[in-house]
């Protein structure tokens, strides 16, 4: 029976992505562990394997193919001994697949992540129905349709907890989802977004720009998929989430005496020499604020709030064409030095389109440094599920008032962004002074 | 047949054993099948399937006494006690040919003998033709249990019978004493008191068929009760004396007293005891505990290929349990996907007495357990026309929901034909069901079936005819 191989979702947020190479040709043997294409996300560039052996029969989607829906097959596997010259791209089912799917509407960040970027759910595990018998019994295999079956009794507890169905991988028969795996579910992100708006690329402006402009006056260039998944998110977030917004302002002195002394004493041992950099500093004291105020480290999931029990605190970093956060997990618990080396890290494979979705999907609170570029404050879009975001702006030396007194410290302005549903006023001022103290006086995060 | 290296050998062939050699057949395993005794096992040969057979020559036989009742006459109503036991034996030999049939459909080999675990990797089997060594690559042990015996109550096989005895009697004694009051005990002190025998029933428990509801076990005693069987409980058979032609049961009761009384016949019913000997488990590593095999969620003993299923491992001793064990450990070889463990909430149980008694998930008590908050409801056969019409108004189907998930945690039922009534629940447990679409099921009238409608209707407050 010829296995269809099945746009994989690379990420739970993935919708679509584009099929940039493949690696095998049509006739070709693939083997299980196979690289056989590669896929380009919203975020990063993936290789798809096969998990299945036999034939490459058919293949339905051409390289260069963009918005290929999560879940379309894309080619057809022949086992030995089928004839792969007769294996038809199955069109209904094709057209069934663009659809849109269960795994289109999964909430972002949470519980289950669909595969790991290295194995896309194998496509031997997507066989439908059909493929019962035989005793090749499929695992959770995610429906072609956009309804989610789930037990009533799995459906009441879900919405008591303040589960999102769509995030659960069900391990009941045929994928259904059952009651121990909505228990096994933290409850999660808010309620599905409907399908229709799952699959839609990014809501296109109300009023069509080209209307205004002369037709040679500027190029257009098509939207790739992280500037789709930048345009879709961020509308929805200032569309969904009450943004509101807190400045102040932090004397930079003392952490730039700190982070010069210990940068010279590391910089003596060459094998570890670590570059602190202000940013580092940021995260740590972000970190440790989050858990002085662990309100403020929180997520809103529509019945419920999460209230994280780490501060995985996500850096937003400027790529060409777009932004992505990679988050620190865990940060609390890592000191400066190996905030960062991971912090490079992230930064340098976030660059390279490297990162692996775990490493930029959830995260409980981010920052923006816009410092470098001379922006001395701005406020940033809250980046969902997390509830605040914090911009920092450039320390400048700036005269302030002291005991009455004129003199010149270097100041930095951060302005944090609030989700009001989840964070007060009084709430994010007391994380920002919390901020403050560690940043004004760092040897304060030693304690 | 030395040289064929099977992809699993199961020992013992009862519900357990033979399903799961059907299962692997079906998953393109090649399988084997080692038999000591009948195919099909006790269940078909000497336990469930023939006293099914006696139980209804016994239900026939009382209705027969309640003629008058439905406007039908007879006279001479008489039994021929060995008619009844044949007609058992018959129903068993066409089972047992049944399986017969079905492993030779599967192509499963059978092999006659008795089998134990040999060097890793093999069973040995001893059989009429001589030793063998079977490869395996994996193993089921599936050799169920036998009766259990006390001391000072040992079975003699001629006036201390165990089911074995008891399930083909040479007459009807005219009296008898049950030792334990499980679905075995009841069964047969149902059995011989729908044909006149004197029946006492001794359990050690404070309460007859134990496992059961409270409730439900009150409503059976009763009825028991008022068909003239004596019920002893919170009481112990010291010591049993064997007369010419009768036994003197020595019985210690809950006040410190004792009485004695003298039957025809004992049977002893006080549980079962994996068979667990002469298999080799102890040399291979297999973990005996308490008179089972020590198994994990998904059957394994710990030793690599090596599973045990059924009445070996343990509660509940029920030959579906088994045949599912079966079913999960022979998937879990062939690496099936998306398994789930047994749940034994989900096991339903059934005591083929008159009336009958049938159960699934948790007793009141147990879902009340953990300080968990329950909607309980209750509807007696009385208010169902189909019960009347029968001529079967005694009757209760008790359902236990919890409060806030509408979760179905137990059934329990008492009454006529409420064994083949009980898998709608199972069935709604396995689905997951909550209040809701229990409620909104469309139950046929007039049936029996409606009383498990109302029952879910009343825990919420909702019945219909009460």
């Amino acid at each position: 029976m010829p296995t269809n191989i099945l746009m994989p979702a690379l990420s739970p947020t993935m919708e679509e992505g584009t099929l940039t190479k493949w690696l095998v040709k049509e006739g070709d043997d693939v083997r299980s562990g196979d690289v056989i294409a590669e896929i380009e996300t919203d975020k990063a560039t993936m290789e798809v394997e096969a998990v299945d052996e036999g034939k490459l029969a058919k293949i339905v989607v051409h390289e260069g193919t963009e918005n290929v829906k999560v879940n379309a097959v894309i080619a057809i596997i022949a086992e030995e001994g089928e004839d792969a010259s007769a294996v038809k791209a199955p069109a209904p089912e094709t057209k069934k697949a663009l659809s849109p799917q269960p795994s289109s509407q999964k909430g972002e960040g949470e519980v289950v992540v669909a595969s790991k970027p290295e194995s896309p759910l194998p496509a031997g595990e997507r066989k439908g129905p059909a493929a019962e018998g035989g005793g090749k019994v499929r695992g959770a295999a995610p429906t072609d349709t956009a309804r989610i079956f789930a037990s009533p009794l799995a459906r009441r507890i879900a919405a008591d907890k303040g589960v999102d169905l769509a995030a659960v991988q069900g391990t009941g028969p045929h994928g259904r989802i059952v009651k121990a795996d909505v228990e096994k579910a933290k409850p999660g992100a808010p309620a599905p977004r409907p399908a229709a708006q799952g699959a839609a690329p990014a809501a296109g402006p109300a009023i069509d720009p080209r209307a205004f402009y002369e037709k040679d006056s500027y190029e257009e260039i098509p939207l790739d998929g992280m500037r789709k998944t930048i345009a879709r998110r961020l509308t929805q977030a200032m569309q969904e989430i009450p943004h509101f917004y807190l400045t102040i302002d932090c004397e930079l002195d003392e952490l730039l005496r700190i982070r010069k002394e210990l940068n010279a004493k590391t910089g003596a041992d060459e094998k570890n020499a670590v570059k602190l950099s202000v940013n580092d500093f940021i995260v740590r004291a972000a970190a440790l604020a989050l858990v002085k105020v662990p309100n403020a480290n929180v997520s809103f999931a529509g019945t419920s709030l999460l209230k994280h029990k780490h501060a995985d605190v996500g850096i937003a970093v400027a790529l060409d064409g777009g932004l992505i956060t990679p988050i620190i997990r865990h940060a609390e618990t890592k000191g400066l030095a190996e905030i960062s080396t991971e912090a490079k890290s992230l930064a340098e494979r976030a660059r390279t389109k490297k990162l692996k979705p775990q490493e930029f999907e959830g995260g409980s609170f981010s920052i923006s440094n816009l410092g470098m570029f001379g922006i001395k404050s701005f406020t940033a879009v809250i980046n969902p599920p997390q509830a605040a975001i914090l911009a920092v702006g450039r320390g400048e030396e700036r005269p302030v008032v002291k005991n009455g007194k004129l003199e010149i410290a270097t100041v930095m302005t951060v302005t944090m962004s609030c989700d009001h549903r989840a964070i007060d006023g009084a709430l994010g001022a007391t994380f920002l002074e919390a901020f403050k103290a560690f940043v004004e006086y760092p040897p304060s995060m030693l304690l | 047949m030395a040289e064929v290296n099977y992809d699993l050998v199961v020992i013992g062939s009862g519900p357990g054993g033979y399903v799961a050699a059907i299962r692997a057949s079906q998953l393109g395993l090649k399988a084997a099948i080692v038999e000591r005794a009948e195919l099909g096992g006790i269940c078909l040969n000497w336990g469930c399937i023939p006293t099914k057979a006696l139980l209804r020559s016994a239900e026939i036989y009382h209705t027969l006494h309640r003629l008058e009742e439905f406007g039908l006459k007879a006279d001479n109503i008489s039994f021929d006690a060995e008619a009844v036991v044949k007609r058992s034996r018959k129903v068993a030999n066409q089972l047992s040919n049944g399986v017969k049939f079905l492993m030779k459909k599967n192509k499963i080999d059978v092999i006659e003998g008795t089998a134990k675990l040999g060097k890793p990797g093999f069973v040995s089997v001893e059989g009429k033709s001589g030793k063998s060594e079977i490869a395996a690559k994996n193993i089921i042990l599936a050799t169920g249990a036998r009766a259990r015996t006390l001391p000072g109550i040992e079975p003699d096989g001629k006036l201390i019978w165990t089911y074995r005895e008891a399930m083909v009697p040479p007459a009807m004694p005219k009296s008898l004493l049950v030792i334990g009051s499980g679905a075995i005990g009841i069964e047969f002190a149902s059995f011989y008191r729908a044909f006149g025998v004197e029946v006492t029933v001794v359990e050690v428990l404070d309460r007859i068929l134990p496992v059961e509801d409270a409730e439900i076990s009150d409503f059976a005693a009763k009825s028991f009760k008022k068909q003239g069987m004596k019920l002893i409980t919170s009481a112990k058979v010291e010591k049993l004396d064997k007369g010419k032609d009768s036994v003197t049961a020595t019985i210690s009761l809950k006040d410190g007293k004792s009485e004695t009384i003298t039957v025809e016949r004992v049977i002893s019913a006080v549980g079962i005891a994996g068979n667990v000997e002469n298999l080799g488990l102890e040399e291979a590593g297999v973990k005996i505990e308490r008179g089972h095999v020590v198994v994990n969620e998904w059957l394994e003993t710990g030793v690599k290929g090596v599973y045990a299923i059924g009445d070996l491992v343990g509660a509940p001793w029920l030959a579906h349990k088994a045949s599912h064990e079966g079913v999960i450990a022979v998937e879990r070889i062939a690496g099936v996907k998306g398994l789930h463990p047994l749940d034994v909430t989900k096991v339903p149980g059934c005591t083929y007495s008159s009336p009958q008694i049938a159960s699934v998930g948790l007793t009141e008590a147990r879902a009340k357990e953990g300080g968990r908050e329950i909607k309980v409801g209750r509807f007696p056969f009385i208010g169902n026309g189909k019960a009347i019409a029968l001529g079967e108004p005694e009757g209760l189907v008790k359902t236990i929901f919890d409060a806030k998930t509408g979760e179905l945690l137990g059934a329990h039922m008492v009454g006529a034909e409420v064994t083949e009534l009980i898998q709608g629940y199972t069935v709604a447990r396995s689905l997951e069901t909550t209040e809701a679409e229990l409620m909104h099921t469309i139950f046929p009238h007039p049936t029996l079936s409606e009383t498990m409608h109302e029952s879910v209707l009343d825990a919420f407050g909702r019945a219909l005819h009460i």
